[in-house]
């Protein structure tokens, strides 16, 4: 269970409270309006926002004051997931290991990823010869091999046209089922909410709500959120 | 948790910026101590005060005044070439000032170019020692940065005026008020402050130009102090005296934003539409053919009159080479080991502590750092035995300004663009460095490190100050063989010089942008 207890984020000017509790493997939606603190509570989630009070825990392990590559996270967001000048495999690679130095059973690892979200063959490729789509892919295999327990994603897949990012949705909608991943996903679209995930985080007037069911939330909206829906 | 979390330490940038300030510090405080305050300043001292404000001053206005109409023209016109001319004007920056000496003595020199041509109509020859000649060899150092500078504003003028200018049928007068003038008045103080803060330290053109009491610089004076008389407590009143005068003109020349000063990015193509007669076009080609014969025959010179002695170099030019290649590298290498953590603290959201040290190294000149080594080597070793390791070291130094200027804002890039990713996959310190900053750095670091080298390779300073006759960097041997009349010698020496300051250079420049890509 990922628990945010009393948690006060200052994010320049601006603070977003959050008081709520996550069950493990769940898939949850954040959505509200823009400007609202979306991003905010995925940084402070994974530890690029420091917290002004409250605590950050998963399975009852306080994450506070962990560094983000100490915590049990992986995180794709709106750009820049990809290092430009490293080949698609090298890119995979760092999810195992930052310095780079795999193990032959590692590599295999890396081959199997790639194999697994479609990009056979296209291990040594460098990000400027794959399609958007492609990248988002290498990013995703290196999620897969990450393996770790949250995945957090802050609108990775908004530059692509509308199929190709349900078909990413699906795409790790599918992985984080397969790894039993926990997926907090900030997004614009109420489509997508419903698409993947069964609960939604409605963060408004500086406040995350708890999760509640998708469809529930979706249908009869608070103020707040129908303002924002329209 | 209070910062925000930073792929890197900034202990070792700060650990750079310490040891840099320590150094110049430390030897301002020796020198300080040192200064024999007790006779004051000599009939001599004060004539070289004089003598240098004169001569940057004089360099400033001249190098300014010829460099507006020369920017004007390139500001106005689009000619083949126009861009490798411009980069040309870059090249006096690494040009190394001992070999330009040479290149204008065979031009402007007493049987150089022009005075052959004024004999044939029965003229005296020219003389190119004492004020006019220092003058003379800081016009053709600091003209190109002037043109480059005031060319930056031109082009700064944003096209839509120029447009409005053209449909409002604008002519010369009222483009003038309108556009050119009011840039003018905003450019030109920052271009003067910079060059009479340059020449200000000026020392290499005034030991082989100048010279004699009409004619010396207090860096030449502080040499003086030390060679022919060994007076270090002059030596370091002296050096307090150019400290003052540097630390005034820096804070002048500072207040003005510069630019790079070279570098790219001044090619931009911009449509005018004004300056289409014959007279304006005439006049533009005139400006752009005397910008570039003033600085190319002078390196056209250097090259042919030293390809006769190349070949046949005695071995003294030979070690002395070895050595200087060997100072160079060194002397890169303590920039990067500098330039590099204190430019990635300075990313990462320190930069005061990076700035000040930076301009420590702007502040103070190399004769008054070389003074101050002395004073603190002197009484532990032998500084002779130390020419070489100082000259390194202070040539890095003195580089670093121009190191950070250019690292800062690609290593402020690459974290923005980097940070998260790298911290959410636990990429921090070598791994961060390795992987991300090095790769993603090569072009700038290749820059950085082939100016260090190119200025370290042809710098005649602190190496005049240490050098016993038994040790010598090239350019220091090339000035010996002036000294000794030996001039095929010192041209052969020159040329070598030159081909190895401007190869450094290339090499470095281009090893960071090999295969390098996006």
């Amino acid at each position: 269970m990922l628990k945010l207890d009393r948690t006060r984020i200052k994010n320049g000017g601006f603070t977003l409270t959050a008081d709520l509790q996550i069950p493990r493997g769940a898939r949850v939606a954040v959505i509200g309006p823009s400007g609202a603190g979306k991003s905010t509570l995925i940084e402070a989630i994974a530890g690029f926002l420091p917290l002004t009070s409250g605590r950050v825990l998963w399975e009852g392990e306080d994450l506070t004051d962990r560094l983000p590559g100490k915590r049990p996270v992986a995180m794709l967001f709106q750009d820049g997931n990809l290092f430009p000048h490293l080949t698609a495999a090298q890119n995979v690679g760092l999810g195992l290991n930052p310095n780079l130095r795999l193990s032959d059973a590692e590599h295999a690892r890396v081959q199997e990823a790639l194999t697994r979200v479609g990009l056979k063959g296209m291990d040594s490729r460098k990000p400027a010869a794959l399609s958007g789509g492609q990248q988002s892919r290498v990013a995703l295999a290196r999620v897969l091999v990450q393996a770790r327990d949250i995945l957090l994603l802050d609108e990775p897949f908004a530059a692509l046209g509308p199929a190709l990012k349900t078909e990413m949705l699906d795409l790790v909608s599918e992985l984080a089922t397969e790894t039993g991943a926990t997926l907090l996903m900030v997004s614009h679209d109420p489509g997508d909410a419903r698409r993947i995930a069964e609960q939604v985080i409605l963060v408004a007037e500086g406040a995350a709500h708890a999760p509640q069911a998708t469809a529930e939330l979706l249908d009869n909206p608070p103020p707040a959120l129908k303002a924002y829906l329209g | 948790m209070a910062r925000r979390a930073q792929p890197l330490s900034p202990a070792a940038g700060y650990g750079a910026a310490a040891l840099v300030a320590a150094l110049i510090l430390g030897t301002l405080a020796a020198v300080a101590f040192n200064a024999e305050t007790g006779r004051g300043l000599s009939a001599a001292d004060w004539a070289a005060v004089r003598f240098t404000l004169i001569q940057a001053s004089l360099s400033a206005l001249f190098s300014v005044a010829l460099a507006v109409p020369v920017a004007r023209s390139l500001a106005r016109r689009r000619f083949k070439g126009r861009s490798v001319l411009i980069t040309l004007l870059g090249a006096p920056f690494i040009l190394p000032v001992i070999v330009a000496i040479l290149g204008l003595l065979a031009v402007f020199g007493r049987a150089g170019w022009v005075s052959e041509a004024l004999a044939l109509f029965g003229l005296e020859p020219l003389s190119i020692y004492g004020l006019h000649g220092v003058v003379l060899a800081h016009v053709f150092f600091n003209l190109p940065l002037a043109t480059r500078l005031i060319l930056q504003g031109w082009q700064e003028i944003p096209a839509e005026r120029f447009r409005l200018a053209a449909q409002l049928g604008a002519g010369p007068r009222a483009m003038w008020q309108l556009l050119e003038a009011p840039m003018l008045a905003r450019v030109v103080p920052g271009a003067l402050a910079v060059v009479f803060a340059i020449c200000l330290s000026s020392f290499a053109v005034a030991l082989t130009l100048g010279g004699g009491p009409r004619a010396t610089t207090i860096e030449l004076a502080i040499f003086q102090a030390f060679s022919f008389d060994f007076d270090l407590g002059r030596a370091a009143l002296l050096s307090g005296l150019q400290l003052v005068l540097t630390a005034l003109a820096a804070t002048l020349a500072l207040r003005t934003p510069v630019g790079e000063g070279f570098g790219s990015g001044l090619d931009r193509m911009l449509r005018r539409w004004d300056g289409q007669n014959t007279f304006a076009q005439s006049l533009d080609t005139f400006w752009i053919v005397f910008a570039g014969l003033f600085l190319l025959l002078p390196l056209l010179a250097v090259v042919l009159s030293g390809l006769p002695g190349v070949l046949s170099l005695p071995a003294t030019v030979w070690s002395a080479a070895f050595a200087s290649v060997l100072v160079a590298s060194a002397s890169t290498l303590i920039l990067l080991a500098l330039a590099l953590p204190m430019a990635l603290a300075a990313a990462q959201g320190r930069p005061l502590p990076m700035e000040i040290a930076g301009l420590l190294g702007l502040a103070a000149s190399p004769l008054v750092i070389g003074t101050g080594l002395f004073i603190l080597i002197y009484p532990v070793a032998s500084p002779f035995a130390l020419a070489l390791p100082v000259t390194a070291l202070v040539n890095a130094v003195m580089a670093l300004p121009f190191a950070l200027r250019i690292l800062v804002p690609a290593c402020r890039d690459v974290v923005a663009r980097h940070r998260k990713l790298a911290l959410t996959l636990d990429m921090r310190g070598w791994p961060f460095l390795r992987r991300v900053v090095l790769p993603r750095l090569r072009a700038q670091i290749g820059f950085a490190a082939g100016l260090a080298a190119a200025l370290s390779m042809g710098d005649l300073g602190v190496i005049a100050l240490f050098a016993d006759p038994e040790v010598a960097t090239l350019p220091l041997q090339v000035y010996r063989l002036m000294g000794a009349y030996q001039m095929q010698a010192a041209a052969g020496a020159a040329l070598l010089l030159l081909v190895l300051s401007m190869g450094a250079f290339w090499i470095l420049d281009r090893g960071g942008r090999w295969h390098a890509e996006a």
